[in-house]
């Protein structure tokens, strides 16, 4: 028999409770379950009234069962019927259900405002309270129609009782959070200020989270509280620990409410007024100096207590950031937490410290705490403390400890969990360009980041370098010289070869005089790339190539050859067969002065924020607060403005490449340790307004031509809004020419319906995400399946400034799939404006288990040419997964019964990526199964359990998991009451490790 | 406080309180994803994450996890405590509260719940004053429908930390 509650008992609902905890399988839950709706409804429904006991029972039941997760859709009318009910427990489980089942927009709403109104007005505490916190429980617009009124009354009201004075007060906060504009300021504003000075402690607390809210959104309405929180808070400090009693928390005086109180402080500036100020120092003070003194309990609680005061305290010091002498003494105070055996408290200074970081009194000190940062880097094992470690590091990264931070951020790198890579790599990009002082420093520090971490590159980091390269001619020959070297390695990242292939294209001459790096080794060097590499960056090396050819007259030949061949002119993706043809037939008609001005040297990027700052400030977090830093960097440059009036030797190194930045180097050749340099082809005459690779960056420049861009994505490397070239010039007729003279490429090629499916596996265990990007077009997901039905969501992004017109994606089953999978789509707008987003719907049904997956295809007209192609929806079969928690002994009993031949499918696999328990964790349970804990007896193991569901039948899954970490390998097991499922699963997921 | 949440090891849904409007899919997948998150996390580590733009505390006691996803300008450690003072009330309430109590009186659990945090706020942070309310409501009651039902006596009791 169970354990029966206090008070009253509903011996029923405990029995049926009980039922549901014996029920051995999802299924016997299942069936119990709509039993008890069963009986339920037609208890609900039958002639016979129902007593208010019965209906409180049955009312119970059914928030017991939707808060099991299944839903609801009857009984709301009962329990709204409770709340008229005079006895206190059938009103309060009223409440109960309707504040955990009703959404605003339910049409009960009116009768449900009427119960409570009732309550509202009855003048009994009890009924009052219950009341209101139902109104702040459900909080809907509604509601703070009715009664956004009335509360502030009875807020303020002399003779309210305190207990709904403080239901009153987080009611009214409630509801102007969810509708401010329905709470009216009024007199009673001033009225609650004052409750602040209230007698009842537990009245304060409440209050100063209302007044919080409130000054936040009307500063001036509420300024009248600061001195007032502040006499209650020196109150506090002050106190002995035993004066507040019951608001005493483990020796420390109202921990809440100083909390709070230094909160609502927070909303306002430091006060004007010097005895006020003075007091608010003394305050924070005697808090900086308790934190000193021996603590008084050795309970965790303890220690909490006074800390969380501590760190509020150093919140509102840090958020004033006036008085210097506070300041240094947080930064030391956190220094010491730095170190405590307290992770959480390590984990707390250090976000601390961030913020401390951009105060212009703080930031030195926080600096001396850098080896200690360094060292939690090293040795936390937590990552979400490293995560905060690297946040801190960032932040004080200045000038003279830049070098050492990136090498420090480097090199951790190597190791770091791949859930922080992409941010840590953005940091260091962003510290190696503010801070480099040569820029060779800058150049190596990306090339490295490449190395290490080349899949977490992203475009931003890399374009970023190439800006950088082309806008500083005093780095062009050492960047050329480091790329030709770098990509010696036998295996080097793509992202790798984009740099190197740009780069060597633009300024391979800085280096050609040297044999070791002549150009045709040059050219063997990237073309040994190309075949290992995706369409997009063959695509540039073919553009670097043709670059070759106007740099070095010698390898012409040895380039024809390569773009004369059929892998390239008769290359099954248009974009390369239609650069093959064309940059083939550009070097054999063009003369050498064509030549030389078509491809001439990229002109500087005109000076903007980098992006990959703009990238790291959307991403939010402590460490990135772009505000305070951007403050902090400004008064630094300020500082370096005036050292550099007085002439001090510093400033000629530090801003030496600012200089260089503004009057460009004249001996650009000698820069380079080289023996001899070439100098580049000079155009005689420019024909062209625009340089070619601008004009080509925005898509639509040349839509009238067949040439796109040379550079598939330098619309973000180049001036976006550059004005398209207009026909007549004398490129648009060497291309006609070509057309006429050659065969046109578009016929050439094959239909262009390739389906993508580039990001398939990623969704193998996750359900959002970008499915496929090229230069016109993202298409990002969200989906969420349940049981044997699912809905996604599609995102199509438009990234031009052009509309896409005749917009339409269908979706697209196999013959295979169609009779076990269903796909409804709603039709898609026909137009996607410029930048827009659109999204469309599908609902999906899996009615058998099945293997090949729906596409879907996607047409429409850009720039007057019809896009067509097909990106593979990543529906599969594990997202029909249900997880199943079961023992151990349940397990092995399922698992002998699934012990059929072909029931099993054993796959031993190499490992793709770092063997991380955590990672794989994830993966399985993203997979859909349940990750079952204790059943493997060797814990290394991964053991789920999991039921596909389908409309015919489901299938029950068990799955283990044995990593061998010496071998790098996994062996996968998978048992299945079907083959086929079995063998799907197993190639799914044995993918994703 | 944006919602708090207690599970099993299990990882089965124990109490759930929102304070913001969202929908029930929504809950549901939220509460899968988080929960996953902080199974998934080994016994030593530190008692908050990051976790979407939420900042996560979360705390073990026994078979339980208590967790609270609390804003960006938020108090972790004020948290921390909120949710042991929580663990305190319905140990008090309760006698040695264990996971079968909260089980079977997830009404009661609500309610306490309720008198403590409101809004997501700490209303009263004072355990005599929220055990008197919740107290002086069974009373209004106790008279109504008593029943002698046997309580069994839980192995497994809530530490005081």
């Amino acid at each position: 028999m169970p354990a029966v509650s206090k008070g009253d008992g509903m011996r029923g609902l405990a029995v049926f409770i009980s039922d549901i905890r014996n029920c051995k399988s999802k299924e016997a839950e299942i069936k119990r379950i709509n039993k008890e709706l069963a009986n339920i409804r037609s208890k609900f429904k039958g002639d016979k009234a129902l007593d208010g006991y019965s209906k409180k029972k049955y009312v119970c039941k059914l928030l017991f069962i939707f808060l099991l997760g299944h839903d609801i859709d009857f009984g709301h009318m009962e329990a709204v019927n409770l709340l008229s009910s005079n006895k206190y427990t059938e009103k309060q489980i009223g409440y109960l259900f309707i504040s955990v089942l009703v959404n605003s927009n339910s049409d009960l709403i009116r009768l449900i405002n009427n119960g409570i109104k009732n309550d509202l007005a009855s003048r009994n505490p009890t009924h009052m309270n219950l009341s209101l916190h139902c109104i702040a429980n459900v909080g809907s617009r509604e509601m703070a129609e009715a009664f956004a009124a009335d509360i502030p009354r009875i807020l303020v009201a002399g003779d309210t009782m305190d207990s709904v004075k403080q239901s009153a007060a987080l009611c009214l906060l409630r509801l102007n959070r969810t509708s401010p504009d329905l709470v009216p300021m009024g007199e009673w504003t001033a009225r609650v200020v004052h409750l602040l000075n209230d007698q009842h402690l537990g009245v304060v607390t409440s209050a100063t989270s209302l007044i919080t809210t409130l000054a936040q959104k009307s500063p001036d309405d509420f300024k009248t509280s600061v001195s007032l929180a502040i006499a209650r808070l020196s109150r506090i400090v002050t106190s002995a620990s035993i004066d507040l009693q019951d608001y005493t928390y483990y020796f420390v005086a109202a921990p809440w409410l100083s909390v709070k109180l230094l909160r609502l402080l927070q909303c306002y500036p430091p006060p004007e007024d010097g005895a006020l100020r003075g007091r608010l120092t003394e305050c924070l003070e005697t808090i900086l100096n308790k934190a000193q003194e021996p603590p008084k309990s050795k309970k965790v609680q303890h220690s909490n207590a006074k800390n969380a005061v501590l760190f509020e305290a150093i919140a509102l010091i840090i958020h004033h950031d006036s008085e210097p002498t506070l300041l240094v003494r947080a930064c030391n105070q956190l220094g010491q937490f730095l170190q405590h055996r307290e992770t959480n408290l390590r984990y707390l200074a250090l976000e601390s410290m961030c913020t401390l970081a951009s105060s212009e009194f703080s930031h030195e000190a926080v600096k001396t705490h850098i080896e200690t940062v360094i060292n939690a880097l090293k040795t936390e094992r937590d990552v979400s403390v490293r995560q905060r470690a690297v946040d801190l590091l960032y932040a004080m990264c200045d000038r003279s400890n830049a070098k050492q931070i990136v090498a420090e951020m480097l090199s951790y790198l190597e190791t770091a969990d791949y859930s922080i890579r992409e941010e840590i790599v953005l940091k260091v990009a962003v510290l190696a360009e503010k801070y480099a002082v040569d820029y060779t420093w800058y150049v190596d520090t990306i090339l490295n980041l490449i190395r290490v971490a080349g899949d977490q590159v992203s475009e931003e980091v890399w374009y970023r370098v190439i800006q950088i390269v082309i806008n500083r001619d005093d780095v062009q020959g050492y960047a050329a010289k480091t790329v030709f070297e770098a990509l010696q390695a036998p295996a080097c990242h793509e992202n790798l070869v984009k740099v190197g292939g740009y780069i060597l294209g633009e300024f391979g001459n800085l280096i050609a005089g040297d044999s070791r790096s002549s150009p045709l080794v040059q050219f063997k060097l990237l073309h040994s790339k190309f075949h290992l590499c995706s369409v997009p960056t063959r695509a540039l090396l073919l553009s670097a190539y043709i670059k070759f050819i106007n740099l070095f007259p010698e390898v012409k030949a040895t380039i024809q050859e390569v773009l004369r061949s059929d892998s390239q002119l008769r290359n099954a993706d248009v974009e390369l067969q239609q650069r093959a043809v064309e940059y083939l037939r550009l070097s054999t008609i063009a003369s050498t002065d064509i030549l030389a001005t078509v491809l001439e040297e990229m002109p500087p990027f005109p000076e903007r924020e980098s992006s990959i700052l703009a990238k790291l400030k959307r991403r939010k977090g402590p460490g990135n607060q772009p505000g305070a830093e951007e403050a902090r960097q400004e008064r630094e440059r300020e500082r370096e403005r005036e050292r550099s009036l007085n002439g001090s030797a510093e400033h000629r190194e530090g801003g030496a490449a600012a200089s260089a930045k503004s009057s460009p180097s004249v001996d650009v050749l000698s820069v380079a340790a080289l023996p001899t340099n070439r100098p580049r082809p000079v155009s005689s005459v420019s024909l062209m307004q625009t340089p070619f690779l601008a004009s080509c960056a925005a898509p639509s420049s040349l839509s009238a031509g067949p040439m796109t861009s040379l550079y598939p994505s330098a619309d973000l490397l180049g001036p976006t809004g550059s004005p398209p070239s207009t026909g007549g010039s004398l490129l648009v007729d060497v291309f006609s020419d070509s057309l006429q003279a050659g065969p046109a490429p578009l016929d050439l090629a094959p239909p262009n319906t390739a389906v993508s499916e580039d990001n398939f596996s990623r969704f193998i265990c996750k359900n959002n995400g970008v499915l496929f990007e090229n230069q016109l077009l993202q298409i990002g997901l969200k989906s969420e399946y349940r049981q044997n039905l699912g809905r996604i969501y599609v995102f199509f992004g438009n990234k031009t400034s052009n509309q896409f017109l005749d917009f339409s994606s269908t979706v697209n089953c196999p013959d295979l799939l169609k009779t076990k999978l269903n796909v409804h789509t709603k039709p898609a707008d026909p137009t996607i404006d410029a930048g827009a987003q659109l999204q469309q719907i599908l609902n999906i049904e899996c009615l058998e288990d099945f293997t090949p997956a729906p596409v879907l295809d996607i047409q429409f007209r850009y720039g007057g040419t019809l896009q067509n192609f097909g990106v593979k929806l990543p529906v599969m079969l594990n997202k029909f997964f249900q997880p199943t928690e079961m023992e151990a002994q349940d397990f092995f009993q399922r698992w002998k019964q699934l012990g059929a031949p072909q029931q099993e499918v054993q796959k031993i696999f190499k490992a793709k990526h770092p063997m991380d328990t955590e990672v794989t964790k994830a993966k399985i349970m993203g997979f859909g199964t349940a990750l079952l804990d204790g059943v493997d007896p060797n814990p290394t193991n991964f053991v789920g359990a999991g039921v596909i569901h389908t409309k015919n039948t489901q299938v029950g899954c068990l799955l283990r998991l044995e990593p061998n970490t010496q071998a790098q390998m996994y062996r996968l097991t998978l048992r299945t009451s079907r083959d086929t499922v079995s063998q799907r699963l197993s190639d799914l997921l044995s993918e994703q490790f | 406080m944006r919602f708090m949440l207690l599970f099993s090891r299990q990882g089965k849904l124990r109490l759930q309180k929102w304070y913001v409007p969202l929908g029930d899919q929504e809950k549901r997948r939220l509460g899968r994803e988080l929960v996953q998150t902080i199974l998934g996390r080994k016994a030593k580590m530190c008692s908050f994450l990051e976790w979407r733009d939420l900042k996560v505390v979360y705390k073990r006691y026994a078979s339980l996890y208590f967790c609270c996803a609390i804003e960006e300008q938020d108090n972790e450690l004020i948290t921390l405590e909120v949710i042991h003072r929580y663990v305190e009330l319905l140990d008090k309430y309760f006698g040695s509260v264990c996971e079968l109590d909260i089980i079977f009186n997830f009404e009661k659990a609500y309610f306490i719940l309720d008198e403590f945090l409101l809004g997501g706020e700490a209303q009263e942070t004072s355990k005599k004053s929220v055990l008197k309310a919740i107290e002086q409501a069974d009373q209004l009651t106790s008279t109504c429908y008593q029943q002698a039902s046997p309580r069994i006596t839980s192995p497994t009791c809530y530490e005081h930390a």
